[in-house]
């Protein structure tokens, strides 16, 4: 900011110099100022515009009333509005036929994968591998069947649960709580049924626990210790242990029970939300 | 808004307008060509048709946005392919840093859309109200009578329209071109279609009519940084001050007593012809965008006083010191053909190389498999263990292809594909298709105990034979 001095083409410089090089000070275009000017205005009419200057509580709302909430409520309401129809469709669908229709079965295991993300992982886990107690989707073990409307019905009404009469509804005797069973018993019965599927167990208490079985089990889980689906008694005899399959597990569970809960998604989603995400589980890899 | 010594120079000025005078001459003539093939591959590219079959657009150039293809005559680029758009790149920035080294700011005087389409602007102008002289009047008239208004309408109007056939042009080489012109025209276009319209109509015209010179020298980045790439052997348009001065009108009978002048006449010929309103007998200037149209009005005025050409004209730092000494002339193609140019000219080359090969050799299928860890493994309730991939299929032929999945594998597994019998899927013409494939090991296999075992998926196209590989890994039940 030193004296100007002036160079041999006349023109002034800023007076700065570094090593000996100085730099001339000429003028700005004024096209240059202008669109300056242009820009300070359209900040201030855009600050009037749109919510800008921060208050105590909230940012000053501007003239047109934006908000980005209320242009996601927007955007949520055009894409509801664009999948009206296709979601009326999917609604109304027999679930049967979904997967032979191309575009309305990639929509629903689309939709189905959304709801599912937002509902289900938290029991059944983001890869619907399941979790003790809580059964894995991708396998070929369906506790209450395993083909498209089995899955709707159990998602749409739960499992014992006292929202929906309709729900799915069976019950394990406490064998061992209750004092049904002692505990030599249901030592020979859980020494039965890892036999049934080929674990490790005692030869030896194999011949009682058969008896025991036949007489307190097999109502539920059948003769054969395959199960009943209209039941939601588990087979016994596949690789496939909700609880664990271990000695220590399978005594726990005849001793104490176990009764899963499912809430009725039909309470809570609607008719094209239950049939997406029916769609959605059916695909995973154990749909029949 | 005086600037006398004690007051402050003012901080912003207007600019002042520059009425290029008409010249002919050789880099005229190589300026009128390049403008004609630039500006007639811009606006005809959109329009050539080319055959792809039924199922893809017959638009020979297309970047088709919505479907993530850009086609280009007999090439298609996936969006997975894009490093070819960037190898171009590569080759853009080595083209510039080639032509820039050897010949200065070459692409800001002859091809760069600014000058061209400024000098088109310019054209116009001097149709419409005449040579500099005319348009200076012109200008100077402060009445606006008929006339003035006449010709600043009809020049304005043609700008206009040379402005939207620009901007039009540009929307064609991202939508069939027809199909887009016919909407536009019974306004059925999209609205982004006619904004980008409207922009690039706004821009041209402004940029083209109003700003010219004002662009290049305070809006565009590129001038600053090509003067990194100059150096003493680089080609610019300069002022042989040696061979000119002292200046002045000759006469006829010269004075004894008069030092004897120099060949330039000072008749300003090339002050007049520059588009960017310098003198390049100053000396080379930020301004400058070595469009040598000074070397032709100058070479004109040379031959008419009967001196030789080339009093302005392309040369290199080097030559004045050459020149200076009493030297020839050093040929321009000694100060283009140096190491550093040919270092540029081979990477150019390789890099230009490297991508045709790759186009070429590139299949027309392709896979990607992605396999699932969440969770790593799936037991069976017959104690398989399965394993799930998401296998990408790309069928870039203009049919529906069948492709057979297959495993290598040293154990014994078993691969099914969801939905698809016999592992053979339909994948649609030009598309993807993502496919769950299970890969399943019996139980107690080898592969069902062990942590992981190498597999290859194989993809075969039923049609052409043509196959394409993925490694990837089977994770069992390990104890």
């Amino acid at each position: 900011m030193s004296k100007k001095s002036e160079n041999e083409n006349g023109v002034p410089t800023t007076g700065h110099s570094w090593d000996g090089i100085e730099e001339y000070d000429n003028p700005m275009p004024r096209w240059w100022l202008y669109t300056f000017y242009a820009c300070i205005v359209w900040g201030i009419a855009y600050s009037i515009a749109y919510p800008a200057w921060p208050m105590v509580n909230r940012a000053t709302a501007g003239l047109l009333g934006f908000s980005t909430r209320g242009a996601l409520v927007e955007e949520l309401a055009a894409a509801e509005a664009a999948n009206a129809q296709i979601d009326s469709r999917l609604a109304s669908a027999d679930l049967s036929v979904i997967a032979d229709d191309a575009g309305l079965n990639q929509y629903a295991v689309s939709k189905g994968a959304a709801v599912y993300r937002t509902w289900c992982i938290q029991c059944h886990g983001s890869g619907a591998a399941g979790a003790v107690g809580f059964p894995n989707l991708l396998d070929d073990a369906w506790l209450w069947g395993g083909d498209i409307e089995a899955i709707q019905t159990t998602i749409n009404h739960g499992i014992r649960n006292e929202d929906d009469p309709d729900a799915r509804f069976s019950l394990m005797p406490a064998f061992g709580a209750d004092q049904l069973l002692s505990e030599e018993q249901i030592e020979g019965v859980v020494n039965y049924v890892m036999s049934l599927s080929g674990e490790p167990h005692d030869a030896a208490m194999v011949a009682e626990g058969a008896e025991i079985f036949a007489n307190e089990c097999a109502a539920c889980h059948s003769e054969d210790g395959t199960g009943n689906r209209d039941l939601g008694a588990p087979n016994l005899t596949d690789a496939v242990w909700l609880y664990g399959g271990d000695y220590d597990t399978l005594i726990e569970t005849v001793t104490y029970a176990r009764a899963g809960v499912m809430p009725a998604w039909g309470l809570r989603l609607g008719a094209a939300e239950i049939n997406a995400v029916a769609t959605y589980v059916h695909q995973l890899g154990g749909g029949e | 808004m005086s600037t006398s010594d004690d007051t402050p120079p003012n901080l912003y000025a207007a600019r002042e307008p520059i009425f290029p005078k008409r010249v002919s001459g050789r880099f005229r003539n190589l300026k009128w060509i390049i403008m004609l093939l630039t500006l007639g591959v811009y606006y005809i590219t959109p329009w050539f048709r080319w055959d792809r079959g039924p199922e893809l657009p017959s638009q020979a150039v297309l970047v088709d946005l919505a479907n993530r293809r850009f086609f280009f005559f007999f090439i298609e680029i996936w969006p997975h392919e894009f490093y070819f758009v960037a190898g171009l790149l590569i080759m853009a920035g080595l083209g510039l840093f080639l032509f820039t080294s050897a010949l200065g700011r070459v692409w800001c005087g002859y091809t760069c859309p600014q000058t061209v389409w400024t000098d088109l602007f310019i054209l116009v102008e001097r149709w419409v109200e005449g040579d500099r002289n005319a348009r200076l009047r012109l200008h100077r008239q402060q009445k606006m009578d008929v006339r003035k208004i006449r010709l600043r309408m009809t020049k304005f109007v043609i700008w206009a329209l040379i402005a939207l056939a620009t901007g039009g042009a540009w929307v064609f080489y991202f939508a069939d071109a027809p199909t887009l012109l016919w909407d536009l025209l019974t306004l059925q276009a999209h609205p982004v279609a006619y904004s980008t319209v409207f922009l690039l109509t706004a821009t041209t015209f402004v940029f083209g009519g109003m700003m010219r010179e004002q662009v290049c020298i305070y809006m565009c980045p590129w001038p600053r940084i090509q003067a990194a790439m100059m150096d003493e052997d680089t080609i610019t348009v300069a002022y042989r001050e040696w061979r000119g001065e002292p200046r002045g009108k000759h006469r006829k009978k010269a004075d004894a007593d008069e030092a004897p002048l120099g060949d330039c006449i000072d008749c300003n010929a090339c002050v007049n012809v520059c588009p960017m309103g310098i003198d390049i007998r100053d000396g080379q200037q930020l301004e400058c965008i070595t469009c040598a149209l000074c070397i032709d009005a100058c070479d004109e005025m040379m031959e008419k006083i009967g001196k030789p050409r080339g009093l302005i004209d392309y040369m290199a730092l080097t030559d004045e010191q050459h020149e200076r000494s009493g030297q020839a002339k050093i040929p321009v193609w000694k100060h283009i053909f140096r190491l550093r140019t040919i270092l540029y000219t081979s990477l150019w080359a390789a890099v230009g190389l490297g991508l045709t090969v790759a186009l070429f050799i590139r299949p027309d299928l392709s896979v990607t498999v992605a396999p699932i860890r969440n969770p790593v493994y799936v037991t069976m309730s017959d104690g398989t263990i399965r394993n799930s991939y998401d296998v990408r299929l790309r069928n870039k032929h203009g049919e529906d292809r069948p492709f057979q999945i297959s495993i290598e594998t040293d154990d014994q597994l078993k691969v099914v594909a969801e939905g698809a019998e016999d592992a053979l899927v339909l994948v649609p013409a030009d598309s993807t298709k993502l496919q769950r494939v299970y890969i399943m090991a019996a139980p107690g296999s080898a592969a069902a105990t062990s942590a992981v075992t190498d597999v290859r998926i194989w993809v075969e196209d039923t049609v052409s034979k043509e196959r394409a590989g993925k490694d990837t890994v089977f994770n069992g039940k390990a104890e």
